[in-house]
This record gives structure tokens, C-alpha cells and sequence, in this order.
């Protein structure tokens, strides 16, 4: 591994005075991409500056409105292990479990995930299927994109010089609503998807019909993609619909070729993913929470 | 380069090395302080062998640089048994025969630990979920899943004593 330095600062306006000198800088919250790609020389960095000793960082809670608020670096296995998060956003907890083994789990973070900007990362397709907003931070101030907004190509995201990704905010759920993730592997753990599909689907106050559908696919495309729904507003919660969200998703997807699967095999997952995860969301959201 | 003082918590002990920012809690633990019972099979998070706890959680000391450790309590394999007596699970491993060449062992008995910590009647389906993030070449998984069910009782009644 190339040398570098490393800091540690202790608070975001620490964080902001490392930056601007003219070093390449890349950030370490969980380091399990990161690392990685320094040793392989994949990336390349003058400092490294490790993001886990800023408090709003490192912490996850829930607002008085209900919004959940994830500081950017917190591990995984915090998120998901929170009864609290487990009862309101179990979508959530369904992509934040799989990632990886649990040696992963104990380091990566949602944060890290989202930055590292892989078209196949798990937590993408989630946050964005539950309308997650990413609060970014500089020197400056602050800015809020919405998470689909933020991928900007394979391995790219939409950082600018001198800004870092502060805080993930989930909104308070809809009424009637449900979401889930879903991903295809030939293993049972352990490994990147092959297509995943992560949804919201919120119903009338009788349950009988859709009143929107958030669907976002992963490894379909060169980066996360969220699917145009509209159409499915209005339609009967029923298998014929989910059959509907699933050709939608196989027409918006644009896989290619490669050791993980082929087009027409991750146009076809996509389809069927969506439709599982629509069941799993609409049982998710008729049952009393 | 300048290396780094760190001050850290190994096995109960207090310690302090110097490190590179570059270098690995795995390299710093094998090259610079002997303790070569952490393997390095992949190197790059996948397989597992280079597990220790670090703060009460399972991280791969691959994937963790060694000037993280700053304050931080670790535990590795050599931690493990209490002078000649070997924990229940490492005994439980020599029992179930649960293990062929060894690399991956140590990994595994890391990891099954933190998990009869947190969940001492863990069932079969926990303990293969859990111990995913440990691959075996040699023996299978099945040996390695009957021993550590064999040490649950074991484990509880160390701790009942």
C-alpha cells in the first residue's frame, strides 16, 4: 500500500480544515471499500482522513416528526440492531443485514455504501425506495440532495471538492405503507448482487389500492436506478399490479454483461425481485406496526 | 514515512507500538507483534481468517489500519485459552474434529465467540448466518457448525462455575 497520512479529527469544522490544501483526500468511516482499494491500488490518497471520532457521525436516532437520522460513518450493525429502527423501517433493515458478512457489518456504514457509489450497493435502492435525503456538509455550509440525486456514474458520487456526506435522514413512513429490499446472489450471504430491487408501497386507507409505488433497482445500470411509477397510482394492490411494477422494472433497466450475470438474466430478476418485494411491502404495510 | 505511536488494549493488556497509517492491524499483529495466530487468507475482507474482536464486534483485522486501534480494546486468538486450558470452543473444535489444515480457525473461534457472548443458545440457522463471513476450504461447514453448538452447553456452564 502506498503511503499516506492519516487524521482523526475530532469534529466536522476539524474535518473541513483538512481540506482544500491541495492533498488528495479520501475518507475512512468503515474502510471495508476503502482499504481495499488503497491496497490495490485502485485509489490513491495523500491523507486519509477517518471520520468515526466525529460524534454527529457516529450516532443514529429518531426526531420528535419521526424522521430517522443516521450520521454518515455509524456501522451497520448499530442501524439494523435497533429495535426502534427494526419496528418502523424493516425495508431498511432488510438491505443493512445483508451487507456483507458480520465482520462488515461491525464497520460499514450507510454512508460509506452510498459514497463508494457501487451500481450494486445494497443500501441504495433502499434509502431511495424510502425517500432518504442525504445531507451534505462543507467549510460553507450545508445542502440536502435527495439520495437518488447523489450517484453519479460507476464508483462516482456527487461530492463536490471540500464537501463530505454528513447525515442520511429517512423520512417518517406514510400511513399504509411498506417497503422491502431484495437482491439476487447464487450464494445465500456473502456476496454483491446480481440485480436487487428495493420498494415503498403505500395504500388507500382501505388497502385496496395503490397510492404510489417507489421502486429503485440495483446492478442494472451504471448506477442505482429509481423507476418511473406513476402509472400505478390508482391501481388495485393486487397480483396483476406487482405483475405491471415488474415489467416496468425490466423495461427501465439497463444491465450489461459480466462475470455476475448476464442482460437478459438481470432483466429478468429485476421483474421478479420487484414483484417479491411488492408482496413483502404489502404485507409489510396491512399489518399493524 | 513517520510512523504512529498507538496506544491500545490487546488480549487484557495494555500496549503500545509504532505503525505506519498504511499498515494493517493484521500486519502490525503478525509483523510487528508476533501475534501470528490471525491468518491472512484473502487480504481483502472476504475470507475471514484474519478475524478479531475489536470493541466487542467481529471486524477483519484486514480491513481495519492498525493506527485505528488508538484506545480501542482488541482480542485476538492468542486471548483466547486461560493459560494450558483451552476455552470451550477451541476444545469443542479439537473434539468435532472441526478443522483439516487450520488457517481458517482461528477466524472461526473469533467469530463464534462474539456470537456465544451475545447469543449463548444461538440455533443452527444464527450460527451459519453469523459465520458466513468465515470461509473453509478444507472441511466443510458442517463439523465447524456442530462444534460450536457443542460448546453452547459447555460455555454456560464455565460461566455458571
Amino acid at each position: 500500500m502506498e503511503a499516506f497520512d492519516y487524521v482523526a479529527p475530532r469534529s466536522l469544522a476539524e474535518v473541513y480544515s483538512h481540506l482544500g490544501n491541495g492533498k488528495r483526500t479520501l475518507f475512512l468511516a468503515g474502510g471495508t471499500d476503502v482499504i481495499v482499494q488503497l491496497r490495490e491500488g485502485r485509489r490513491h490518497c495523500d491523507q486519509l482522513i477517518d471520520l468515526k471520532h466525529v460524534p454527529e457521525l457516529m450516532r443514529h436516532g429518531f426526531t420528535s416528526d419521526g424522521t430517522l437520522e443516521i450520521g454518515a460513518a455509524s456501522p451497520l450493525a448499530e442501524i439494523y440492531e435497533d429495535a426502534e429502527v427494526q419496528r418502523r423501517l424493516p425495508g431498511l433493515v432488510d438491505a443493512a443485514s445483508l451487507i456483507g458478512g458480520i465482520q462488515i457489518q461491525s464497520r460499514a456504514s450507510l454512508g460509506g455504501n452510498l459514497c463508494n457509489a457501487s451500481p450494486a450497493a445494497d443500501s441504495t435502492p433502499a434509502l431511495m425506495a424510502l425517500g432518504a435525503r442525504l445531507v451534505i456538509g462543507s467549510a460553507s455550509g450545508s445542502r440536502e440532495v435527495a439520495a437518488e440525486e447523489f450517484p453519479a456514474g460507476p464508483g462516482q458520487n456527487s461530492l463536490r471538492p471540500g464537501e463530505i456526506l454528513v447525515q442520511i435522514k429517512v423520512p417518517p413512513q406514510p400511513a399504509h405503507s411498506g417497503a422491502a429490499y431484495l437482491r439476487f446472489i447464487p450464494r445465500n450471504e456473502m456476496d454483491i448482487a446480481v440485480a436487487s430491487a428495493g420498494v415503498r408501497l403505500v395504500l388507500s386507507p382501505d388497502n385496496s389500492r395503490i397510492e404510489d409505488v417507489r421502486l429503485a433497482l440495483g446492478a442494472v445500470g451504471p448506477t442505482v436506478i429509481l423507476v418511473n411509477t406513476n402509472d400505478l397510482a390508482g391501481k388495485a394492490a393486487n397480483a396483476e399490479t406487482f405483475k405491471l411494477a415488474g415489467e416496468m422494472a425490466s423495461a427501465a433497466a439497463r444491465p450489461i454483461d459480466d462475470m455476475r450475470g448476464g442482460v437478459a438474466q438481470r432483466r429478468r430478476l429485476v421483474s421478479v425481485l420487484t414483484v417479491r418485494a411488492l408482496n413483502t411491502a404489502l404485507q409489510r404495510a396491512t399489518e399493524a406496526r | 514515512m513517520r510512523r504512529s505511536q498507538v496506544q491500545t488494549r490487546l488480549n487484557g493488556n495494555d500496549i503500545d507500538f509504532l505503525c505506519e497509517p498504511r499498515q494493517s492491524l493484521l500486519e502490525v499483529l503478525r509483523d510487528e507483534l508476533g501475534f501470528t495466530g490471525s491468518k491472512e487468507g484473502c487480504n481483502n475482507g472476504n475470507c475471514g481468517a484474519c478475524t478479531v474482536i475489536m470493541n466487542g464486534r467481529i471486524v477483519n483485522s484486514c480491513c481495519v489500519l492498525a493506527v485505528e486501534t488508538e484506545g480501542a480494546e482488541i482480542q485476538t486468538i492468542e486471548g483466547v485459552a486461560h493459560g494450558e486450558k483451552l476455552h470451550p470452543l477451541q476444545q469443542a473444535f479439537l473434539e468435532e474434529a472441526a478443522l483439516q489444515c487450520g488457517i481458517c480457525t482461528p477466524g472461526f473461534i473469533m467469530s463464534a465467540k462474539a456470537l456465544l457472548e451475545r447469543e449463548p443458545n444461538a440455533d443452527e440457522a444464527r450460527i451459519r448466518h453469523w459465520l458466513a463471513g468465515n470461509l473453509c476450504r478444507c472441511t466443510g461447514y458442517d463439523k465447524i457448525v456442530k462444534a460450536v453448538l457443542s460448546a453452547e452447553p459447555q460455555l454456560q456452564e464455565a460461566k455458571q462455575s
